[in-house]
């Protein structure tokens, strides 16, 4: 039950300055879409603003809107109390409204400096603008703590500091208004906090922030006030310390979600997957995992934690068949594979091992083909594809039909192309497709990248559900949250070496975060620190 | 050899390698904005024609390269309204231009000349002629300076002078000012730009209009400077080369103009060693010595000097993404 959906006017009691954002009535639609019905939000100054919702709720196209990348088709804009016309980006810089977008907007092969003097030059010349850029970024270090080389050549930073790069880039052409649209989805839970951090010192500052993410933990650990968006609509606004994650979860979605699954526990089988000492070089000669072993038990789930990049998904590679084993072996029952006795993913799937690829768009699916017959890849020489040499459309199409009941995909149709399912959904049709074989060994990555709440609560309880049926299950997320709510043991990874490994019951979250950014663990809060050995 | 043949060599190389170095600057700064411009050969083709025709119609070589600039630009806006307006794919807009430029030129010689695709040969006043540098003369006594200053720097027509200057110019350009930091992220990351609310639409074309200029300026050598009139093909693959030299050169202004120099002096050795008869091999068949810069091309092309990382956002139209 929702006790209440209607868009409620914000308390403004805070000051009687006028609000640093004042959007009414934008509606915005794209074709037949319409990504925002009637939006209000009412940004306070100086205070960290949440936009909740889930994928497609029109949550991006909000703060698109108000930085200038789409125009609204009618409603009105005010910023600090003034009607604004936002056409493009340059209106929306002028008014003092910055962007960090997701996926950052920086030239890598530039220099911190360049990308920040980049639109704001101050004239023809560059010598100048380098000098005035390069005083104004040791102002903006000393006043909000935000060190970054101005000389260092950006794709050879971190993230974090990529992502430090961008809000220097947003301040130094002055703006006010921060929008940060789903910023720590390439963070580690350390880097999260420094970011953290960072927002509470802009808004110490006097700058409004507006951030945008589905995760909850999020709004509640940094947010003064929150905005709940779903499928187009603004369903709700709240303080933040008046509400909750359960209550914000319902909101999002629409009806109550379990936000745990609850565990399952099983008493685990024998041994059914060994890696020892996997070694892989990649297309460089860069080694990419370094004498990995890990064991896989049946009826256990083994989360692999660990920041995007660090070897996690060549070793998924390596374990599925798709890469070939080039140092150290991998057992399954009583096959071996190793250097000399290669494999490939049909004969692992012989094996009951079955993949679940981190990205769906480019191995989990072929995007332009029906979902009947993405239902079937990899499975196409079994009995679901009719008698015979030939593909049966009729076995397909009920083949199809039986996984989208099952697992509550959507549109129940199988003649739609799977470029034509929401994100949820194409990752339910991969798993369904994987986990209908019933397979004895499942290695799952990233089953939740891009998913809704509500196809998250439904994907971790087929996980579960396998894990109860007895199968061994190696779950590699980069999201800390995932694995800790799913696995029995977790193992961190880093830098291709796998370099702690705890139960569930002992893991700490703050000693993970550190492991995964490469600190190494020092051995207590359960963490057996096999990095200390190295 | 002596000195002075060596002097002679650098010479004809420079000359030679003039129309290579104004198309592949005007290559390097259409690439570095993100477009890929294949169409270079149809440019440079068109500006010789122009500038040909309407040397001899004005019976003014400066009349021409005006027209020869104002052809290339054009062909460079049909390039631009096809990939940056319409987001065209690149490359066969480029080829579509080639081909336009390779049948008009002819017909138009054609219907205007009625000599076989040829126009009449320039006069003395119509073409560009050799300019002597001030103090020639009083170096000339003076040991290998003298004959250096007069044979290989002085002496040039105005379009090689200005294929050297554009080299500097177009360095600074791209690495000194507003417009050149903005023209290579729109070539890396066009998204950077458009967030920073600056047109990406309307640096591309000011990158064509650029490319298209040079490319013009160097179809004016080819048919008022270095010959005496257009004739059909004139541009002979030079277009293409310069391209290759602009990928040897990996984008970058200077070593773009080594790589163009080393391909005019191939030609120019090659063009030295006809009926030249060399040790041990004799005589070798004019045909062998011709193909030299081309098999050059390929060897170099083919990966001998590291890899060359071309700009990022190369041959992609700009879309906002949904």
């Amino acid at each position: 039950m929702i006790n209440e959906t209607r868009p409620r006017k914000q308390s403004e009691a805070v000051s009687n300055m006028p609000p640093a954002v004042y959007l009414q009535n934008i509606t915005k639609t794209f074709g037949a879409v319409v990504a925002n019905d009637s939006v209000d939000l009412t940004v306070p100054t100086g205070t960290i603003h949440g936009i909740i919702g889930e994928n497609g709720a029109g949550k991006s196209t909000v703060v698109s809107i108000l930085y200038g990348f789409y125009t609204a088709d009618s409603g009105s804009i005010e910023i600090n109390g003034e009607p604004a016309t936002i056409t493009n980006s340059a209106d929306a810089i002028e008014r003092g409204i910055g962007m960090v977008h997701q996926h950052f907007m920086l030239v890598p092969n530039f220099t911190v400096l360049e990308n920040v003097m980049l639109g704001s030059e101050d004239g023809f010349f560059l010598r100048k603008g380098k000098a005035a850029t390069r005083k104004e970024l040791q102002r903006l270090s000393d006043e909000y703590g935000l060190d970054v080389d101005p000389d260092a050549v950006v794709e050879t930073l971190p993230v974090g500091i990529q992502q430090r790069v961008e809000i220097l880039k947003a301040l130094r052409r002055g703006a006010r208004i921060l929008i940060l649209d789903e910023p720590t989805g390439v963070l580690t839970p350390d880097e999260t906090d420094r970011f953290f951090d960072i927002l509470r010192g802009l808004r110490a500052q006097g700058v409004t922030v507006l951030l945008i993410t589905h995760k909850l933990r999020e709004i509640m650990e940094v947010t003064d006030g929150v905005s709940v968006m779903r499928r187009g609509k603004m369903v709700a606004h709240k303080q933040t310390s008046e509400t909750t994650r359960e209550e914000l979860a319902e909101l999002m979605v629409g009806r109550r979600v379990e936000l745990t699954t609850p565990r399952i526990h099983v008493d685990t089988g024998p041994i059914a997957l060994e890696a020892r000492n996997l070694t892989w070089h990649g297309a460089r000669g860069v080694a990419r995992l370094r004498n990995v072993s890990l064991i896989l038990r049946a009826g256990e789930i083994l989360g692999l934690a660990g920041v995007s990049g660090n070897g996690q998904s060549e070793l998924l590679d390596v374990l599925s068949g798709i890469a070939p084993v080039q140092e150290g072996q991998i057992i399954i029952g009583n096959r071996i594979i190793n250097n000399n006795t290669p494999t490939d993913p049909a004969e692992l799937r012989g094996l009951g091992v079955a993949h679940v690829p981190e990205d769906r768009h480019k191995r989990g699916l072929v995007l332009p083909f029906e979902a009947r017959e993405n239902a079937v890849l990899g499975y196409h020489t079994g009995p679901n594809t009719g008698e015979g040499r030939f593909l049966s459309p009729r076995a397909l199409q009920g083949h199809c039909e039986t996984l989208m009941e099952r697992f509550d995909i959507r549109p129940t149709n199988p003649k739609l192309a799977a470029a034509g399912f929401s994100g949820g959904n194409q990752q339910k049709l991969v798993m369904a497709r994987e986990i209908e074989p019933e397979p004895s060994i499942m290695l799952i990555g990233q089953p939740t990248r891009g998913v809704d709440i509500g196809g998250i609560s439904f994907i971790h309880a087929e996980i579960m559900a396998r894990k109860a049926a007895g199968c061994a299950i190696l779950l590699v997320s980069v999201e800390l949250d995932e694995i800790m709510a799913l696995s029995d043991r977790i193992a961190v990874m880093n830098a291709g070496e796998i370099v702690g490994e705890t139960t569930r019951d002992n893991a700490d979250y703050r000693q993970i975060g550190l492991m995964m950014a490469g600190v190494s663990g020092t051995g207590d809060a359960g963490i057996s620190g096999m990095g200390d050995t190295a | 050899m002596t000195y002075l043949d060596f002097l002679l060599i650098f010479d004809s190389a420079l000359r030679l390698a003039t129309p290579l170095i104004l198309c592949a600057m005007a290559g390097l700064i259409s690439e570095r904005a993100g477009i890929v411009d294949i169409g270079l050969e149809g440019k440079l083709l068109a500006g010789a024609f122009t500038a040909a025709a309407v040397a001899t119609l004005t019976g003014s070589a400066w009349m021409g390269l005006c027209a020869a600039v104002a052809s290339s630009v054009f062909l460079s806006m049909i390039h631009g309204f096809a990939c940056i307006t319409h987001k065209g794919e690149q490359i066969i807009s480029g080829i579509a231009i080639n081909i336009l430029a390779s049948g008009a030129t002819v017909v138009a010689s054609v219907a205007l000349f009625q000599r076989g695709g040829q126009t009449p040969t320039l006069d003395r006043d119509e073409r560009f002629s050799p300019i002597d540098l001030p103090s020639t003369e009083a170096l000339t006594d003076i040991p290998w300076l003298g004959p250096l200053w007069k044979e290989l720097i002085s002496g040039h027509t105005i379009p090689v002078y200005i294929a050297l200057i554009s080299v500097p110019l177009i360095w600074w350009l791209l690495w000194r000012t507003r417009f050149g930091l903005r023209l290579r992220a729109v070539g890396e990351m066009p998204a950077a730009i458009d967030s920073a609310g600056v047109s990406v639409t309307w640096l591309r074309y000011r990158a064509l209009i650029i490319a298209g200029i040079l490319c013009g300026i160097a179809g004016a050598f080819l048919s008022t400077a270095h010959g005496a009139g257009f004739v059909r093909e004139m541009s002979a693959g030079k277009g293409y080369i310069a391209l290759a030299a602009m990928i040897f050169g990996k984008w970058k202004p200077w070593s773009v103009l080594a790589a163009c120099l080393l391909f005019g002096f191939l030609e120019a050795g090659a063009n030295r060693m006809q009926g030249t008869p060399l040790p041990i091999v004799g005589e070798i068949p004019i045909e062998v010595v011709l193909i030299l810069p081309y098999v050059a091309t390929v060897i170099l092309l083919a990966g001998f000097f590291g890899k060359a990382i071309p700009p990022r956002a190369l041959g992609t139209p700009y879309r906002k993404e949904r």
